[in-house]
C-alpha cells in the first residue's frame, strides 16, 4: 500500500512539472514579444531582457500608432474576415442543409464530390491561373473565392441530420416550407455547431496570407498578415546591409507589430477555446 | 428491331429527364439551396482540376490553356529524370524525411501531454496549463515565423534571445546564422510544429482518457497495479480507438508538410534540406513562370497523396471498423 502511493505522488510530480514546463515554455514567446518591444535600446541590445521588460518606454507603439500601411491593412482584415466568414457561412450552411436531405436527388454523389475535394486538389498552379483568368485577384475575389471547407461541411451536415425528424414533421404540417425549415428549425437548433464553424472559419480568415500575398497587388487592399510580413522580410534585409541608428532597438518595433496581431486573439480567445475544444470532439465523433 | 428498341431507350432517358426536371421545378427551394455550394466548388475546385491540362502542354501565357501544344508526357519526363530532376528528387526526399522526423517527434508528445494534463487534479493550474499550451495554435503562421525568426537571428547588432541562450550553452557558435543554415532547418521547422500544435493536438487525446470509466481504474488499483500499470493496461487502451484514427489521418497526410510555414521560413541557403514538393511548385511553377513543370510537379504530388489517404482508409477499416468516409 504504501510503495503504490509512492509512485503515484512520484508520477504526479513528475507529470505535472512537465506540463508546467511545457505551458511555460509556449507562452514564453508571446510573453517575451511585450517585453522586448516595451525595453529600452541598449538594455535589449545588451541582452539583458530575458523575461521581464527593462527600462520601460512605449516610443515604438508610438510609431505603430502612426504606420498608416498597419492600420489600412487591420482594417482590410477585419473586412476580410467579417464578409470572407459570413460568405463561407452562407455557402456552408445553405450546401450542408441541403445534402442533409434524404430526398436530395444524387444525393450520395454530391456528398461524394464535397469529400473529394478533401483529398485532391488542382495544384497551386491550375488553381492560380484559374484565380487570374476568373479575375478575382482582387478584394472581393479574396472573400469569395476562398474559404469554403469541406470538413465543416460534412461537420454542418451530420449535426443537422441528428435533429430529431418528429419536430420537422410538427414544422411541415402547420406548412413550412424548406427556406422556413433552415431558418426557424434547424439554425436554431444548431447554434452550437454553427459557433464552432464560424470561428474556425474567422480564425482561417484572420490569419490567411499565402493567397493574399500573390493575388493582391493594391497595396491598399493587402490584409495585416501581409503587411506584417513584408515588414519582417524588410527588417531582416535592412539588418544584414546597414545596421542604423534608431532610438529604438529595431527588434522593438517587429516584437510591437507582433504584439499587436496576437492581442485580438487573446482578447478573444476564452470564448474561442470553449468553443473549439467542442469543435474537435463534434469532429471525432464523426470520425 | 434494333431501331425500334433504340426508341424505346431514348423514351426511358427522356422519361428520366422529364421525371427529374419536375422533381427539381416542385421542389425548387431545395434546389435553390443546393445551388451556392454547386457554383463554388464548380468554379473554385473541379474547373481548375481541367486546367491540369497543362501538365501535359507546354503552356505558353499568352497562348492559354487550350491553344498551347500538346507535349504528353514530357514534363513528368524532365521532372522525374531529365533538367528538373536534381530539385524534384530533393524536394519529394525532403518531404518525406520531414513528415517522418515530425511524426517520430511530433506524434507522441500530443498523447503524453494528454496523459500528463489528466493526472493535474486541480481544476484551475490544468485549465491554465492548457490555456498557455493551446495559444500558439491559434496564432498566424505569419506570426509564429516572425517570432522564431526574430528570436533566432543572430546580427551584428543584436543577438536574439533564443539564439543567445543556445550560444551560451555552447550549441552553436557565436557566428552561426541559425536561419541561414541547411543543417539547422529541419530541427527548427519541427520544433516550431511541436511548439504551435501539440498543445491542440493533446485535446482529442484528452478527450478520450476523459472518457474512460474510473472504475476500471480502480479496479487495476484493487489488483495491486502500479501507475506505470495503469497507464499501460487503462489509459493506452481507452485511448486506442483514438489512436488508430489519429494515425491513420497522418498517414494520409503524409505529403501536405505545411507550405506556408516553409516558404516563410526558408531561404536560398536552406532549400537543400527545406525544399518540399508544394515549395517546388510554388517557386519554380508561379515565381519561377514553368507553369506546365510546377502543374506537373503538382498533379504527380496530389496523386500520391491521394494514394495514401484511400490506403490510410482502407487500413483504417480493415482494423477497425471506423473509416473516414
Amino acid at each position: 500500500m504504501e510503495r503504490q502511493s509512492r509512485s503515484e505522488v512520484v508520477f504526479k510530480v513528475f507529470a505535472v512539472g512537465l506540463v508546467v514546463i511545457f505551458s511555460l515554455m509556449a507562452f514564453y514567446p508571446v510573453f517575451y514579444s511585450f517585453s522586448a518591444s516595451i525595453s529600452g535600446k541598449a538594455a535589449y541590445e545588451t541582452g539583458q531582457v530575458i523575461l521581464l521588460p527593462k527600462d520601460v518606454t512605449f516610443q515604438v507603439y508610438k510609431l505603430i500608432y502612426q504606420d498608416k500601411g498597419l492600420w489600412i491593412s487591420f482594417v482590410n482584415t477585419l473586412f476580410y474576415t467579417l464578409f470572407g466568414t459570413a460568405w463561407s457561412m452562407f455557402v456552408s450552411v445553405t450546401g450542408a442543409y441541403a445534402l442533409s436531405r434524404q430526398r436530395l436527388l444524387f444525393r450520395r454523389q454530391l456528398n461524394f464530390l464535397v469529400v473529394f475535394t478533401m483529398w485532391f486538389s488542382a495544384g497551386m498552379v491550375p488553381l492560380y491561373l484559374n484565380y487570374i483568368n476568373m479575375g478575382v485577384a482582387n478584394r472581393w475575389g479574396i472573400i469569395v473565392a476562398f474559404g469554403v471547407q469541406a470538413f465543416n461541411i460534412i461537420l454542418l451536415r451530420s449535426f443537422f441530420q441528428a435533429i430529431p425528424k418528429e419536430i420537422e414533421e410538427a414544422a411541415l404540417i402547420d406548412g413550412a416550407n424548406e427556406f422556413q425549415l433552415l431558418t426557424d428549425i434547424y439554425i436554431p437548433m444548431s447554434k452550437a455547431a454553427l459557433a464552432t464553424v464560424t470561428l474556425f472559419y474567422a480564425t482561417t480568415r484572420w490569419n490567411g496570407y499565402f493567397w493574399a500575398r500573390i493575388l493582391l497587388t493594391n497595396p491598399m487592399e493587402l490584409p495585416l498578415q501581409v503587411y506584417m510580413r513584408i515588414l519582417i522580410e524588410n527588417y531582416q534585409k535592412m539588418f544584414d546591409d546597414m545596421p542604423i541608428n534608431l532610438p529604438y532597438a529595431e527588434d522593438s518595433y517587429i516584437f510591437a507589430v507582433l504584439v499587436c496581431s496576437i492581442i485580438p486573439v487573446l482578447i478573444i480567445y476564452p470564448y474561442i477555446q470553449r468553443h473549439f475544444a467542442r469543435g474537435v470532439n463534434l469532429g471525432g465523433v464523426k470520425g | 428491331m434494333a431501331e425500334h428498341r433504340y426508341e424505346e431507350k431514348n423514351d426511358a432517358e427522356q422519361n428520366r429527364f422529364l421525371k427529374y426536371t419536375v422533381t427539381i421545378l416542385s421542389d425548387y427551394r431545395l434546389y435553390l439551396l443546393l445551388l451556392p455550394i454547386i457554383i463554388w466548388y464548380g468554379l473554385w475546385f473541379y474547373k481548375p482540376l481541367a486546367g491540369l491540362l497543362i501538365a501535359f502542354k507546354n503552356y505558353q501565357p499568352n497562348l492559354g490553356v487550350w491553344e498551347s501544344d500538346f507535349v504528353g508526357f514530357a514534363n513528368f519526363g524532365s521532372l522525374v529524370s531529365g533538367t528538373w530532376a536534381p530539385q524534384f528528387w530533393r524536394a519529394f526526399r525532403n518531404t518525406f524525411v520531414i513528415s517522418l522526423y515530425g511524426f517520430i517527434f511530433g506524434f507522441p508528445i500530443p498523447i503524453l501531454l494528454a496523459i500528463f494534463f489528466s493526472e493535474i487534479t486541480r481544476n484551475g493550474l490544468r485549465g491554465i496549463t492548457q490555456t498557455f499550451s493551446y495559444l500558439p495554435h491559434f496564432l498566424s503562421e505569419v506570426t509564429i515565423t516572425g517570432l522564431v525568426l526574430t528570436l533566432l537571428y543572430n546580427g551584428e547588432v543584436t543577438t536574439g534571445v533564443i539564439a543567445q541562450f543556445l550560444i551560451n550553452l555552447g550549441v552553436i557558435s557565436e557566428t552561426t546564422k541559425i536561419m541561414q543554415n541547411a543543417e539547422y532547418f529541419r530541427p527548427v521547422f519541427i520544433m516550431t510544429g511541436i511548439w504551435k500544435e501539440a498543445g491542440y493536438s493533446s485535446i482529442v487525446y484528452f478527450a478520450a482518457i476523459m472518457a474512460i470509466s474510473p472504475v476500471l481504474y480502480e479496479a487495476l488499483k484493487v489488483d495491486g497495479g502500479n501507475k506505470l500499470q495503469e497507464i499501460r493496461f487503462v489509459t493506452f487502451p481507452g485511448m486506442a480507438p483514438t489512436l488508430i484514427i489519429m494515425i491513420v489521418l497522418r498517414i494520409g497526410n503524409m505529403l501536405s508538410v505545411g507550405y506556408e510555414r516553409v516558404i516563410l521560413l526558408y531561404n536560398a541557403n536552406t532549400y537543400e534540406t527545406a525544399d518540399v514538393l508544394s515549395t517546388f511548385v510554388f517557386r519554380i511553377g508561379l515565381e519561377g513562370g514553368n507553369q506546365s513543370i510546377g502543374a506537373a510537379a503538382g498533379m504527380f504530388e496530389a496523386l500520391i497523396g491521394f494514394a495514401l489517404v484511400v490506403g490510410a482508409n482502407f487500413i483504417s477499416r480493415e482494423i477497425s471498423d471506423s473509416s473516414l468516409w
